[in-house]
């Protein structure tokens, strides 16, 4: 059948047909070539910038170089903040065969915890563009040697080395220098409107608290670029081009090591603070607050048992006493009250008064105690300062009321905060009329005034405060703002930073500061005053004054709440002391405050005495304290 | 009217049943190939050798498909699609899996993907159906032609392989076209297709092929998901320029931001690294071959051959157009390789094959004649 049709068939017409159209096809490939063609044409001649930067700027990645942090020295050029090499194990994920089989293996080989895997995996999750992914932080030499010799059985696990925070002197200075820590949610959002988070690019810390976090800008540095050409898993194949970081600057802090080691011994296992300064530049020498704790838990992110363990610590490691912590001041403004009474003619240095052992105050039926029973009998200024007799200041007080003593007051800095170069600082209270007013809508009474007349009632201070209302004290009315920062810069070339210097305390004048320093240094020199066996046969003239604070009534006033379990203690007082030598021409200040402890004329001022031996000790004597210091943080970090 | 010059030129290829220039522009791309290949695959020595032996391996097939002549074919065009659809039909139940889909039929001896055979068993069942009819084929041999090649083609797509679907499709389409339906019924039928897109789109499609083509529409819209493919290859392609960046220079190749570099994106390995001149050159490379495939179907003898060999030609272009098309954003990301240059062998021995019944069709003219005249 098939044959039978073949013969009608015109085999030309059809071949013609077919060859139609097979040019047809011909053309229309033309065509579609033609557009094909145009469509490369475009997308490689016409748009080959813009395709040329997009492929560059693919493989070229510009990875930041963190810069080292400036290191933080003390007066003497003893090193408190250290940058050390600390070794991480980190993996790219995108080059590991078998992810779940290396990490178990790693966790086996490195010996560490279990929980580091899951960890992991969380962190994968997180960053799952990240070419490198941090498996184990802060590995030991060991385990970088061991994982050394077995890296030919991990292809794509790379040990990253780096430098890291590390404070040698552990708890000594924290509340000083404070700390770094991870840069959180917070630091981003703050560094981006300070329009500075591009040079944190690559920077894992940044300070937190103390000094770390006031002069962070010097301390930090400025970030450094390399720039690499990369493949599509982010590996550097090469280097391109390298901008070096610029180092932080260097700092060095007026404290002196030895006087903030002895601050701490002297202290031993009792709260309180110790701040020492320069009298003459308000140059912080020691500022200690006990207990304290490790900063180098906080550097690479704390665990959440050390955190708990700190935060809950009935002793409040965490709060810098020197600075924050508000204190009764007791007995220790009396100089003070005492300078304002002959400067404003309420008494001369010659004015007598009667102490019977108490103090009647008209229309109050309670009676006014000295905490001596049957009182000091005839009483002058220098008398009340050197045995710190109430009657004669509640006499005072009463005279002068409560607004000329708060407005006086704010000049030695009492109710405001001193400016000191940390953060962490409170202005505690001077209570007056209006204070009162807004905190309890009550008016002043009388009976308020006599007790801050001898230093209690709301009044509150910060140990700082007393330090630098005592600076005032013994330079005559010159007023320096406290300040840790000596200079910066290098080690061997430092650039001083001058002293801030207020507008002196004039008004007052210069034979009424004589008669208060009189008073002051009676209470070491007279054999009635209080702190006279502290500072029996010191090699040194000393000024100063104790205070004994009673805390019973004053415990809605601090924040701390001693356990149920030692109410004993918690009963004890408050012991505080000021005092600065030499008295013939200040150098140093002192200001302490112990809690729970008893009286100040026992337990604070040897304390005071302990730290000024030191400061005018011979020098060889100096040295030996400061290689006693060193060889214990030896031993402590070994 | 046609041969003289030829044989005389070359008669012992004739003999052996060889077109010389043909034979020329396939090595020719062998080679580019074997190139590209080592500097696409990370300068991998292994990965061009086996692409090497593929090639000889392939080249064989050629030779051997070439001695048998189109009559033979015509013969056996019937078998030979019933054979495949049930091949097709086996992997369906029995199929092994592989990237996702399935497409390998395992037969004891070797593994075989029946859908290769459909590329060639289609348009030779075409071409003999309308081959018995008189050319300009009737309203009725397209209507049944269509439905012919639907039924592998359906089968296929099912697997799921979209790019393999298209070519065996457009093959049976060629045949039909060749043979001379009416320009009304390609009118209507391209009108028809476009309308029935949305069924495909509805009911044929899978999901990551819609993604597929979601991404073709916008790639900027996903950069980091499925967009990234044909952005990385568009930006690799304008990276080269008019020069292109230089053999194993290409820096979105070698450092591996290009997906599938050695396979479905070898184009954009050889656009980057020998730039617009180096594109044209490849191009006119496979117009010529197109142009020669065409001619010799021209001067085939028979309906059947000439529809065979039009039909072949026209799906090695359409292989062309849809993967330089997908790697360079003007169509969608279809699983179709550059022919004759992507690395992998089970649709270069396909190809080789056709180009094999191609020669045949060249060179078996004399017993053509001696037949039907």
């Amino acid at each position: 059948m098939n044959r039978k049709r073949v013969p009608i068939r015109n085999h030309q017409a059809e071949a013609a047909l077919f060859s139609r159209r097979a040019f047809v096809s011909i053309g229309i490939v033309f065509v579609v070539f033609a557009i094909l063609l145009a469509n490369l044409y475009s997308l490689q001649v016409t748009s080959f910038a813009e395709f040329q930067t997009r492929s560059n700027s693919n493989r070229i990645t510009v990875l930041p170089v963190a810069p080292n942090r400036g290191l933080i020295y003390d007066r003497n050029g003893v090193l408190l903040a250290d940058n050390i090499p600390v070794y991480s194990l980190e993996i790219s994920p995108l080059e590991v065969r078998n992810l779940a089989e290396t990490l178990t293996r790693l966790q086996q080989l490195l010996d560490l915890p279990d929980a580091i895997i899951t960890d992991f995996n969380t962190r994968l999750r997180q960053h799952r563009r990240f070419p490198n992914i941090t498996f184990a932080d802060d590995l030991s030499e060991e385990q970088v040697a061991l994982f050394a010799t077995h890296q030919h059985h991990f292809p794509g696990v790379t040990i990253e080395g780096r430098l890291q925070r590390f404070y040698p002197h552990r708890d000594l200075f924290t509340h000083a220098l404070g700390y770094v820590g991870r840069i959180n949610q917070q630091d981003v959002q703050r560094l981006r409107e300070q329009e500075r988070y591009a040079n944190y690019a690559a920077t894992r810390t940044i300070g937190k608290l103390g000094i770390e976090r006031q002069y962070e800008m010097d301390l930090h540095g400025v970030v450094g670029y390399q720039t690499v050409e990369v493949n599509n898993r982010g590996r550097v194949v090469r280097t391109l081009d390298f901008t070096p970081p610029q180092p932080g600057t260097d700092i060095h802090l007026e404290l002196d090591i030895g006087l903030q080691q002895i601050a701490r011994d002297q202290l031993q296992n009792r709260r309180g603070a110790i701040v020492v300064l320069d009298a003459n530049t308000g140059g912080v020498l020691a500022l200690y607050s006990n207990p304290s704790y490790d900063p180098n838990l906080f550097v690479s992110g704390i665990s959440t048992v050390d955190y708990r363990g700190l935060l809950n610590n009935p002793a409040n490691p965490l709060i810098n006493r020197a600075t924050q912590g508000r204190y009764p001041p007791a007995s220790t403004i009396k100089p003070h009250l005492g300078l304002l009474a002959l400067h404003e003619g309420v008494i001369t240095a010659e004015t007598r008064i009667w102490d019977p052992g108490y103090f009647a105050l008209e229309g109050v039926s309670r009676r006014f105690r000295d905490w001596r029973p049957h009182g000091h009998g005839w009483v002058t200024i220098t008398k009340a300062i050197a045995e710190s007799c109430n009657v004669f200041y509640y006499d005072v007080a009463h005279q002068l009321g409560i607004d000329r003593i708060a407005t006086f007051m704010r000049e030695f800095g009492f109710g405001e905060q001193t400016g000191i170069d940390i953060r962490e600082e409170n202005a505690a209270i001077m209570p007056d009329r209006g204070w009162k007013r807004a905190r309890f809508n009550e008016p002043w009474y009388a009976g308020e005034t006599l007790s801050v007349g001898i230093g209690q009632s709301f009044w509150t201070v910060t140990p700082l405060q007393l330090a630098y209302s005592t600076s005032i004290l013994a330079t005559k009315g010159e007023r320096h703002t406290p300040r840790l920062l000596r200079a910066i810069g290098d080690r061997h070339d430092p650039e001083f930073v001058p002293p801030r210097a207020l507008p002196p305390l004039s008004q007052v004048a210069p034979e009424h500061w004589a008669t208060i320093h009189k008073g002051m240094e009676e209470v070491i020199t007279s054999r009635q005053g209080t702190a006279w066996t502290a500072f029996r046969s010191a090699p040194y003239r000393a000024a100063g004054k104790t205070g004994t604070a009673q805390v019973v009534r004053l415990s809605d006033e601090t924040n701390e709440r001693p356990d149920i379990e030692d109410v004993e203690e918690r009963f004890r007082d408050n012991a505080t002391y000021v005092g600065y030598a030499p008295a013939e021409s200040p150098e140093i200040v002192v200001a302490l405050a112990i809690e729970n402890v008893g009286g100040g004329g026992r337990n604070a001022a040897p304390v005071a005495r302990a730290i000024m031996d030191y400061y005018f000790a011979d020098p060889e004597q100096r040295q030996l304290k400061l290689l006693e210091i060193q060889q214990r943080r030896m031993n402590a970090n070994d | 009217m046609q041969t003289t010059e030829e044989r005389q030129r070359n008669p012992w290829l004739a003999k052996l049943h060889i077109d010389g220039p043909l034979l020329l522009g396939l090595i020719t791309l062998g080679i580019v190939s074997l190139f590209v290949i080592y500097s696409a695959g990370g300068q991998d020595i292994g990965l061009v050798q086996r692409q090497a032996i593929r090639l000889g391996v392939s080249l064989g097939v050629l030779f051997v498909v070439a001695q048998i002549s189109p009559q033979t074919w015509r013969t056996y065009a019937v078998p030979f699609y019933i054979v495949g659809v049930i091949l097709l039909i086996l992997v369906l139940f029995f199929g092994e899996m592989g990237k996702g889909a399935q497409r390998w039929l395992n037969i004891g001896v070797t593994r075989i993907q029946p859908s290769e055979i459909l590329k060639l068993a289609v348009p030779m069942l075409l071409a003999w159906y309308c081959s018995r009819a008189q050319i300009p084929i009737r309203f009725w041999h397209v209507l049944a032609g269509i439905t012919l090649a639907m039924i592998p083609t359906l089968l296929i797509a099912r697997q799921p392989d979209l790019g393999t679907a298209i070519l065996v499709a457009s093959s049976g389409i060629f045949v039909l076209f060749l043979a001379g339906m009416s320009w009304r019924l390609v009118t209507v039928g391209g009108a028809l297709g476009a309308a029935s897109l949305p069924l495909f789109w509805f009911f044929l499609l899978r999901e990551y092929q819609r993604q597929r083509v979601l991404t073709f529409l916008n790639p900027e819209t996903d950069p980091l998901g499925s967009g990234y493919h044909i952005i990385q290859s568009k930006i690799a392609i304008g990276s080269g320029g008019l020069e292109g960046k230089g053999w194993l220079q290409g820096t979105q190749s070698q450092l591996e931001f290009l997906p599938e570099r050695h396979t479905d994106f070898i184009f954009s390995v050889f656009a980057e690294e020998f730039g617009f001149f180096g594109v044209a050159a490849l191009l006119i490379l496979y117009g010529f071959i197109i142009f020669r495939g065409m001619l010799i179907s021209m001067r085939a003898q028979s309906n059947f051959g000439r529809l065979l060999g039009g039909s072949i030609t026209l799906t090695f272009f359409i292989y062309v157009l849809v993967n330089i098309g997908m790697v360079s954003g003007l169509l969608p990301v279809v699983g179709v390789p550059l022919p004759l240059i992507s690395y992998g062998g089970t649709s270069m021995v396909t190809m080789m094959a056709g180009f094999g019944i191609l020669m045949g069709i060249a060179t078996h003219r004399r017993l053509v004649i001696s037949q039907s005249g």
